[in-house]
């Protein structure tokens, strides 16, 4: 039964008492020019991506600047960022164009944003979602390619896809999420002792073995369904990188301190909660930034249709959108303002979980990317036109940040472009139909 | 194994070189069944139900299965349908090799040691043999059909050099293990075609995946020992065989299993897992009731059609049901038993009776703090009628429909009402509403109420012409809808292939949906007559291994793969 000469073979007496190397550089191309070392080591820091997603817009009178360019001023729904203003960027009136495709209720305008292009209905799109083209990129180094996680406890919340059947799950407990990154198989980077675990190489010949069957399988099967297996072998591809991994020793990480774990706590739409569990999952992916285990990531504050709800309210965040007159006096809806106001409270303390881990001569926030947007401008509407877009981070310099981008109907396809490029992708133009663009946003590139 | 799976674009040559093609599949037809083409083949991941089952069934029911499962998507109405459709996502796979990885350490530790076919020469050095043995034996029914000695012995070896770094050989059985369970032919359920000896020139599933259509169908679980064994001898491809285990698993009791699968895909529960009721508005409320609440409506489906064999058009009128005390302070009934379940039936005069009437339904087709008859009256339109309700239009205001304490709207019939005085809304609501205000006695968390902010709420309505005064009378309308019947008829055959009901199969279902109900809608009827018929196990479409080869004729492109 072994007598066969096989790949695995090879292993036999390379493991016995030795420590293994397989080299993992870093890629250097795609790594900050400018940017500063990794302690100790000389080599860059890296540049990290994210999104970061809230559900049912803004009140447009509350939110956009009046003022275009630098020190722009902060509306009433827009001023919990004022901490961290001069590090965000406001894009305003930037536009997903439907083409005179339907305009799916909280769906057209996330994944026109997303994918770049309107989508039909039923969404039947192999588009992939530009954050997955930029993991596919720059997260090849890292024990996960991507992490998502989605506040509301929903792991459907989640806009991130490679197609329409493939979406990357937001795991939705804080507690389970601290297990997969920071649990047995985590390796702190700033331990002072290493010795790779021998059993990796037997583990990755497992792997191995299962990749052998895919010349059979998908002789067996049509065109779709081998998509949908190499997507399987894609997906193990991930558990080869978090092994191969294991067998070297990881570039040391200054902002490396891994807290404890949180512990369980409720998990639903009620805004308590979701508030509550957004922020430990804000400092837990800053963690995993700063501890090197992702380059890019994906939050979900609340789902496209804001299910959010108050204690003792008749109504979720969803229902006042619609039902919810606008105030005589005050001039807009209350209640739905109110749930936005918490939104950009959310996104605050997201921007300042990264910006409280000091990294180089700045902090985490300095050497990330996060683009934060909605699924419609003003939600009684459901308008995909002026979509809310906010940055944060200078992408180690890569970036200028503070300052307000009036879109003027522009399409949001530039700025999944300029993302793309400022991660370092090859892309010139993105975005099908009338969104198909190749003009980055050259204002806001340092 | 007396057959060999072959790819289709084979098959498909043979049926070029076989002109009569349609008419092989006249073998196993019942007398006045349509020839039907049958549909693509399908590969399909399993669920976690089915995950579950499998390993319990294999490796035992106290192998703990601790961890996150991939979410299952729903098209065209059924996470069936969508098992067909989606992929593994980087982080699914994550999880399904961890739970591998845990599964494997528990089936070889010195609490299950003991039930593996085989113990080796010696605990600290590799014993091939015995290796082989335990692959075998659970490779067979884990991936549904035998593993190929090539990768068998691809195992062994990791096994066998495992063992050796380890000097433990369940260290290296371990490791095998793994191999398996994270395997694509494990985690997908892979149609193959195959050709009988009888008759090559036919174009149908090969044995093994039709042991294990059959099986995942009546039992929502991997095929059993002796289901492989039928199918290992052939035995699924003559008529007596196939009626053989057909017949025996519709007489297990893990017939229960696979009608309680298809219902929570049917009626959509899988939104319980999300369900939220607010606390201040209902708090009687609580995930252990919604809970109990699935359970309810899944014991009472069980019951009325597969223990009592019963027509299913009754379960929107039958008032047999079960209870927890939890449920009792809900519908206000008194439940004996302080932590089971008690047998209970509603008076025939009380409004609590029905499918519709139960919290499963009240509570899961409305709001957080409020009921809601556009999303009841959606639900039996799209769950039971399998109708397209249209999606409203964006600028909808809905800003008299949802304000409850609009003095001139004190009812959701009043609030509605003057909704649809809006031209744009009026079509769709007039679909919905009617049926969705006749349930209007039970607020958002199923509980029974006469008034509405101190008025009596109005319950009549009328569905598709029939009018009525009440639930109870919307359960009748429901129960005297021919449409149900089909729905469910349709539902079923789209759950048990997992792909849509193909062009060429509409005169086979038209003949299933009459079958059905001229013996009485008898569920487990309905599912034999499928598990028999041709069309279950036929094949057609997207030859295997290229989109260029050739089409058969008289069965391609009766449904394009997405």
């Amino acid at each position: 039964m072994t007598g066969k000469i096989s790949r695995r073979r090879v292993l036999r007496g390379t493991l016995q008492g030795m420590a293994v190397a397989v080299g993992m550089p870093l890629l250097d191309c795609l790594l900050n020019d400018n940017g500063t070392a990794f302690a100790g080591t000389g080599r860059p820091l890296p540049v990290r991506f994210g999104t970061w997603f809230w559900g049912l817009g803004y009140t447009p009178s509350r939110w956009v600047p009046q003022k275009i360019g630098a020190d722009y001023d902060l509306q009433p729904e827009l001023r919990y960022i004022e901490p961290y203003k001069h590090q965000i960027n406001i894009l305003s009136g930037f536009d997903v164009k439907l083409d005179g495709k339907p305009n799916t209720a909280h769906y057209a305008g996330t994944f026109g944003f997303r994918t770049g292009t309107a989508a039909d209905e039923p969404d039947r799109s192999l588009l992939p979602t530009f954050d997955v083209t930029i993991a596919d990129a720059i997260g090849n180094d890292t024990r996960f390619k991507s992490l998502e996680v989605a506040s509301t406890g929903n792991n459907t919340d989640s806009y991130s896809r490679r197609t329409v059947n493939d979406v990357n799950p937001g795991e939705g407990s804080p507690v389970q999420f601290y297990t997969r990154v920071f649990g047995p198989d985590f390796r702190d980077p700033n331990a002072a002792d290493f010795k790779p675990d021998p059993d990796v190489m037997l583990r990755l010949s497992v792997l191995s073995s299962i990749k052998d069957q895919r010349q059979s399988l998908v002789q067996e099967v049509g065109s779709n369904d081998r998509a949908r297996l190499d997507q399987y072998f894609t997906s193990l591809r991930q558990v080869e990188q978090q092994l191969q991994l294991q067998l070297q020793k990881p570039p040391a990480a200054e902002a490396c301190r891994v807290a404890g774990q949180p512990k369980e706590a409720p998990i639903g739409y009620e805004v308590g909660n979701v508030l509550a569990n957004h922020k430990l999952f804000a400092e837990l992916m800053a963690m995993a930034l700063a501890c090197n285990q992702t380059r890019v990531f994906n939050v979900v504050y609340s789902d496209s249709r804001s299910q959010l709800h108050k204690p003792g309210s008749t109504a979720i965040h969803h229902q006042y959108t619609h039902e919810e007159p606008i105030d005589k006096d005050l001039g807009y809806q209350i209640e739905s303002a109110w749930f936005v106001e918490r939104s950009m409270e959310a996104w605050t303390t997201f921007v300042g979980a990264l910006a409280a881990l000091k990294e180089g001569d700045g902090t985490l926030l300095d050497h990330t990317f996060v683009l934060a947007h909605s699924d419609t401008s003003f939600a009684k509407t459901h308008l995909v036109q002026a979509l809310p877009v906010m940055t944060a981070g200078s992408a180690s310099g890569r970036i200028k940040t503070g300052i307000h981008i009036a879109g003027n109907g522009e399409p949001v396809t530039r700025i999944a472009l300029t993302a793309q490029q400022v991660m370092g992708l090859s892309v010139e133009r993105w975005g099908g139909g009338s969104m198909d663009t190749n003009q980055p946003l050259t204002e806001m590139l340092a | 194994m007396k057959l060999k799976s072959i790819p289709f674009v084979c098959i498909a040559g043979a049926l070029l070189a076989a002109s009569a093609a349609v008419g092989v599949y006249l073998a196993f037809l019942s007398p006045g069944e349509p020839a039907a083409r049958g549909g693509p083949a399908v590969m399909r991941r399993i669920s976690e139900a089915q995950y579950r089952r499998s390993i319990a069934d294999i490796f035992g029911a106290d192998i703990k299965i601790a961890g996150r499962f991939e979410p299952e998507a729903r098209r065209e109405g059924l996470l069936a349908v969508g098992s067909s459709k989606v992929g593994l996502s980087a982080t699914g796979f994550e999880q399904y090799y961890n739970l591998a990885r845990d599964i494997s350490t528990q089936v070889v530790d010195e609490q299950h040691r003991s039930l593996l076919p085989c113990k080796p020469q010696a605990l600290n050095a590799p014993d091939d043999a015995c290796t082989l043995t335990v692959l075998r034996r659970f490779g067979l029914p884990l991936l549904r059909r035998p593993p190929t000695e090539a990768r068998l012995a691809e195992l062994v070896e990791i096994a066998h050099k495992t063992t050796e770094e380890h000097q433990d050989f369940y260290a290296g059985l371990k490791m095998a293990l793994v191999g398996i369970l994270a395997s694509p032919d494990f985690l997908f359920r892979v149609d193959l075609a195959g050709a009988g000896q009888d008759r090559p020139e036919q174009i149908s599933l090969d044995d093994y995946s039709k042991a294990t259509r059959l099986s995942f169908f009546l039992w929502n679980a991997t095929p059993d020992a002796e289901l492989l064994a039928a199918a290992a001898r052939g035995d699924l491809e003559r008529r007596s065989g196939l009626t053989a285990q057909v017949d025996r698993l519709l007489a297990s009791p893990r017939l229960e299993d696979g009608v309680r699968a298809f219902f929570s895909d049917f009626l959509g529960f899988d939104e319980f897992d999300h369900l939220e009721k607010d606390g201040a508005i209902y708090p009687a409320f609580s995930p252990k009731v919604a809970q109990d609440a699935k359970e309810q409506t899944l014991k009472t489906i069980a019951d009325l059609l597969v223990a009592r064999r019963g027509d299913y058009r009754e379960l929107f009128t039958n008032h047999d049901t079960f209870l927890t005390r939890r449920l009792g302070m809900i519908y206000g009934v008194p439940v004996d038993s302080r932590t089971g379940w008690d047998r209970f039936r509603f008076p025939a005069d009380d409004p609590r009776g029905g499918l519709l009437e139960q919290v499963s339904f009240t509570a899961l087709h409305s709001h957080p703090g409020r009921s809601s008859p556009t999303l009841r009256g959606k639900a039996i339109r799209e769950l039971l009628l399998c109708q397209t309700v249209p999606a409203p239009p964006n600028n909808v205001n809905f800003a008299v429909v949802q304000d409850t304490n609009n003095p001139n709207f004190k009812t959701a019939r009043d609030r509605l009402t003057a909704h649809r005085t809006e031209p744009t809304c009026a079509g769709c609501h007039r679909i919905m509403d009617p049926s969705g205000l006749a349930l209007e006695n039970f607020d958002g968390a199923g509980q029974f109420r006469p008034t509405e902010n101190g008025t009596a709420i109005d319950t009549s309505g009328e569905l598709d012409g029939q009018k009525f005064a009440d639930a109870a009378g919307l359960g009748r309308a429901l129960h005297d809808d021919p449409l149900a019947a089909a729905c469910l008829v349709g539902s079923v055959y789209r759950y048990a292939v997992g792909r849509l009901v193909a062009p060429g199969e509409r005169d086979w279902m038209t003949w299933l949906t009459k079958s059905f109900t001229s013996d009485g809608c008898r569920l487990p009827d309905l599912m034999r007559r499928i598990a028999l018929s041709r069309a279950f196990y036929a094949v057609s479409g997207t030859p295997r291994g290229t989109q260029s080869a050739a089409v058969v004729p008289g069965t391609g492109s009766e449904e394009k793969r997405e």
